[in-house]
């Protein structure tokens, strides 16, 4: 009973969160809506038992990305958006399409009431079970996500680093 | 067991040295290129010697099978060579007189450019004239038919530059691909019901096929009759001959070689090859032999016309080539390769004179400008008289001979044959002269001489040609004389005898029996006829010479219709030509090719561009505008597999 | 006790309001977080399924997703700052030089 009404009040604080994302004009108040969807996801993977997720969702996901996000906003400066002429198609097709997805996949889901339910902390993810895993049976994901990541550092450096002045070829490098 | 004699050899020499010269002549001098083409020429013409010194040893028909060429479920054919009396004949005719002219042209096309070329060409010739009378089977004739069709209409066009020339190289060929189809035709009834083509097969099937029934007349007939069209495209006869005068355009010796002495007679020789086919099938005879009859009378009516020496030459050819399709109609086929024997020596000399003589005033053809040229030219004058009167037929020159034994032979199957083959005479006679007084006698009209293609040195007084020109002239004048003498008492006919022994038994019974009283009242009313025609042209062009043009201007209308050969070039322009080329114009090429074949692949591209053109709104470069397709698109498969999962 | 099939059905709203969010915002970095609202859904279900079949792999997948979102986000960030650089502007219809 418990988990049912943790469950609602903090879903529907995500969902509140996602819609507000939507409804915002200015992106900062939007990156804010999102940290708090991620806040509330964190406490819905708790109640899922998955406490290692949780602590990296909120840690890595809310601390680290939502502030690279942030700063980005402020570092361009980005204003409130204007009201522009935006795609037909999106707007036609697209949004349309998603609801009528979305409905679908809602219909069908909860016409399968015979489901099977989840306990509270169903599964408890304790760090140590988890980094067991991550380094025994997906080392070599591990491993590759790493590289991936150097990557990605190196990417972010260029593309956002000072543009090349027009200096002579060949001078430099 | 007969040794192999290597018969192939006689046909793939001159191969050889076409090959030579076309290939790298350019580059040789011009020694060079005359001793290569002569050296291969006179080679095959050794062979040939030594081929006919062996032939008594041989067992007839002597067939030596090179290669297997198709081999497709039961139809079989060869690359075969097939030796007869009738080849030998033929063959000794092809590269005797092919080497002679070879000579002659080496004096005449001296001055010429494309020198390697024409004997290229000359040779290439050769070889496949060989390769049709050495052919053991029909395909393989047909090759050599096809192959010197190819050769002439090369030869015809050597100076190609020049319009007259190309346009009637490409008549030639046409007109001769008429005459292949109806050939074609008669191959493919032959292969359908005779299952070959090879010939002792398909004289061996027609026989058997008689006896029991499964042939009958009637496809003879018409196997007989297709053959006859083709014969008539490659032979010039009615009404097919319309590119041998127009084949003059040709050099001299090319047609001397190829359009009086060699190729034409191809269909003669086809014709009396298939003398089986031909001697079961009475009707298709008598196609021949009238086919051959009225373009001998024709074609003579023609000649008395014709002011160019050239011209006047080829009419008398396709005259000619009628009798001894006359002769074959009659089933003489002896006599008829008889005098395709001397017509080679005389018509061959007579061109390579008129050769000489157009050679010696310049290059200038017309014979209104000629004229006493026998003391200029005596050499050229004693020899082209030689040819005259064995063609008139005077004895005891070789044509006499010969073409008497036509009539005779035709007399005997029908008089009207007989008849208009005389008159046919008394015209030869008359336009050999007419020329002959033209040419040699009166006052030199010539004036100063013309530019020819043959002037190539500032002309002032006709002179004689060179001795590289001469002695083939003499050499073939001494066989006009002699060449006839080997018909007497049959001899000639008794050679070739075992070769058409069937072919006698349709014929009336043998000379000996009808009499020989009739025979020599026959032959003097012809040498009588013949006589009249000489008597005639000496009256026209020698006392009196000017009658001629009165003559002409009373006959009015139709002495014009002569001079225009009937009109039937113009006749043909419009009933076949134009409306060819019109409706090949609009409806092939405006309409088909233009209009479907091109129109459909630019059609394609055209549609091609307007769908890309109308899909490409959707690379709009905005972002959301593909999200959007994307979230519709993932939406419609997610649709998709709920449907496919709940059913 | 939760049914599997509401944190399924959570997880598609979530889903949802991101591709909606992608659809009709302009701002770029909106999109941008857009995006991670949708890979916020996906996780939330990767996380469910494994509670409800008892599998730990689930989780472990949420990690490294949360690994790549953190790359792209970076490089994606990059990528707009280099944007924003040549065009002066954040808004998505005017970075359209993809257009035929």
């Amino acid at each position: 009973m418990l988990h049912l009404i943790l469950f609602l009040i903090f879903g529907s604080i995500c969902v509140a969160g996602a819609v507000n994302l939507l409804v915002q004009r200015h992106p900062i108040s939007s990156a804010l809506s999102l940290v708090v969807v991620m806040a509330s996801l964190a406490v819905e993977y708790l109640l899922l038992g998955a406490e290692f997720v949780a602590a990296v969702q909120v840690i890595i996901y809310a601390g680290a990305v939502m502030v690279l996000f942030v700063f980005v906003i402020m570092l361009l400066n980005a204003g409130a958006e204007e009201r522009t002429q935006g795609s037909r198609v999106a707007l036609l097709l697209g949004v349309p399409g998603v609801l009528v997805g979305g409905v679908l996949v809602a219909w069908v889901l909860l016409r399968q009431s015979g489901t099977q339910p989840v306990a509270l902390g169903a599964l408890p993810g304790y760090p140590k079970i988890i980094g067991n895993l991550i380094f025994h049976d997906f080392l070599l994901p591990f491993e590759v996500t790493s590289i991936l990541i150097l990557i990605a550092i190196m990417g972010a450096v260029v593309l956002a680093g000072q543009p090349a002045t027009q200096s002579q070829p060949g001078e430099e490098r | 067991m007969t040794p192999s004699l290597h018969l192939w050899l006689i046909a793939v020499l001159p191969l050889i040295g076409a090959a030579i010269n076309g290939l790298l002549g350019r580059r040789f001098s011009r020694q060079t290129v005359a001793a290569i083409a002569l050296g291969f020429c006179g080679a095959t013409f050794v062979w040939v010697l030594f081929v006919a010194a062996r032939f008594s040893s041989l067992e007839i028909p002597h067939v030596e099978i090179v290669a297997p060429w198709i081999r497709s479920g039961g139809f079989l054919v060869n690359f075969e060579m097939y030796l007869d009396q009738l080849t030998l004949v033929m063959a000794l005719v092809v590269t005797g007189v092919g080497f002679l002219i070879h000579i002659y042209s080496i004096g005449y096309m001296w001055e010429e450019g494309g020198f390697y070329r024409f004997f290229s060409y000359l040779n290439l010739f050769m070889f496949f004239m060989l390769t049709l009378v050495l052919a053991g089977n029909y395909l393989q004739m047909f090759i050599g038919w096809e192959g010197v069709g190819l050769a002439s209409y090369l030869l015809i066009g050597f100076w190609f530059t020049k319009d007259a020339a190309a346009a009637a190289g490409k008549k030639a060929f046409i007109v001769n691909r008429i005459g292949d189809f109806g050939f074609l035709i008669a191959l493919f009834l032959m292969i359908k019901h005779f299952g070959s083509l090879d010939f002792l097969q398909v004289f061996g099937r027609v026989e058997s096929g008689l006896e029991q029934g499964t042939v009958s007349v009637g496809l003879l007939t018409t196997i007989g009759i297709l053959l006859m069209v083709g014969a008539a495209g490659k032979s010039a006869q009615i009404p097919l001959y319309v590119w041998l005068p127009d084949a003059m355009e040709g050099p001299t010796p090319v047609s001397a070689l190829i359009h009086a002495a060699t190729m034409v007679t191809a269909g003669v020789y086809m014709v009396a090859r298939s003398h089986l086919i031909f001697n079961h099938a009475p009707d298709a005879l008598t196609v021949v032999a009238v086919v051959g009859t009225l373009t001998a009378l024709y074609a003579a009516t023609i000649g008395i016309a014709q002011t160019d020496i050239k011209k006047v030459l080829a009419y008398s050819t396709i005259s000619q080539l009628g009798y001894m399709f006359m002769a074959c109609g009659v089933a003489a086929y002896s006599a008829g390769i008889f005098h395709l024997m001397t017509h080679a020596f005389f018509k061959g000399l007579l061109f390579l004179a008129a050769g000489s003589v157009i050679h010696a005033v310049g290059g200038n053809q017309d014979m209104r400008s000629m004229g006493g040229l026998k003391h200029y030219i005596p050499v050229t004058f004693w020899t082209m008289t030689a040819g005259t009167l064995a063609i008139a037929g005077i004895p005891p020159l070789a044509g006499f001979f010969s073409k008497d034994e036509i009539l005779w032979q035709a007399y005997q199957s029908n008089g009207a044959y007989w008849f208009l083959g005389v008159v046919t005479a008394f015209l030869t006679a008359f336009y050999m002269f007419r020329l002959w007084y033209m040419t040699f006698f009166g006052e030199y009209r010539g004036g100063a001489a013309g530019p020819g293609h043959d002037d190539r040195h500032g002309h002032g007084a006709p002179h004689e040609s060179p001795n590289l020109m001469l002695v083939p002239l003499i050499i073939l004048a001494v066989l006009s004389v002699v060449g006839g003498w080997i018909g007497i008492q049959g001899v000639f006919e008794h050679f070739l005898a075992p070769v058409f022994n069937g072919g006698k038994a349709l014929a009336e019974a043998t000379p000996e029996a009808a009499g020989h009283g009739t025979e020599f009242l026959l032959m003097a009313l012809s040498v009588t006829a013949a006589g009249l025609g000489w008597y005639l042209a000496h009256v026209l062009y020698y006392r009196r010479p000017e009658l001629p043009a009165r003559i002409a201007v009373a006959l009015g209308e139709f002495y014009q219709a002569v001079v225009h050969k009937y009109y039937v070039d113009e006749i043909y322009a419009a009933l076949f030509v134009r409306p060819l080329v019109d409706g090949s114009t609009r409806i092939l090429w405006h309409g088909v090719d233009q209009g479907v074949i091109d129109a459909a692949v630019n059609d394609s591209a055209q549609g091609a561009r307007h769908v890309s053109d109308a899909a490409r709104h959707m690379q709009s470069g905005n972002l959301r505008s593909y999200a959007g397709w994307v979230a519709a698109g993932g939406a419609v498969v997610i649709a998709y597999m709920i449907w496919m999962g709940v059913r | 006790m939760v049914p599997l099939s509401y944190y399924l059905v959570l997880s598609g709203i979530l889903f949802a309001c991101g591709v909606i969010g992608f659809l009709i915002k302009r701002n770029i970095i909106t999109i941008f977080m857009s995006i991670e609202l949708m890979l916020n859904g996906v996780n939330l279900s990767f996380v469910a399924f494994a509670a409800h079949w008892q599998r730990l792999s689930g989780q472990i997948f949420v990690f490294f997703v949360m690994v790549v979102a953190a790359a792209e986000a970076a490089v994606g960030l990059g990528i707009i700052i280099a944007v924003f650089r040549t065009r002066e502007t954040l808004n998505v219809d005017q970075v359209n030089l993809l257009k035929l």
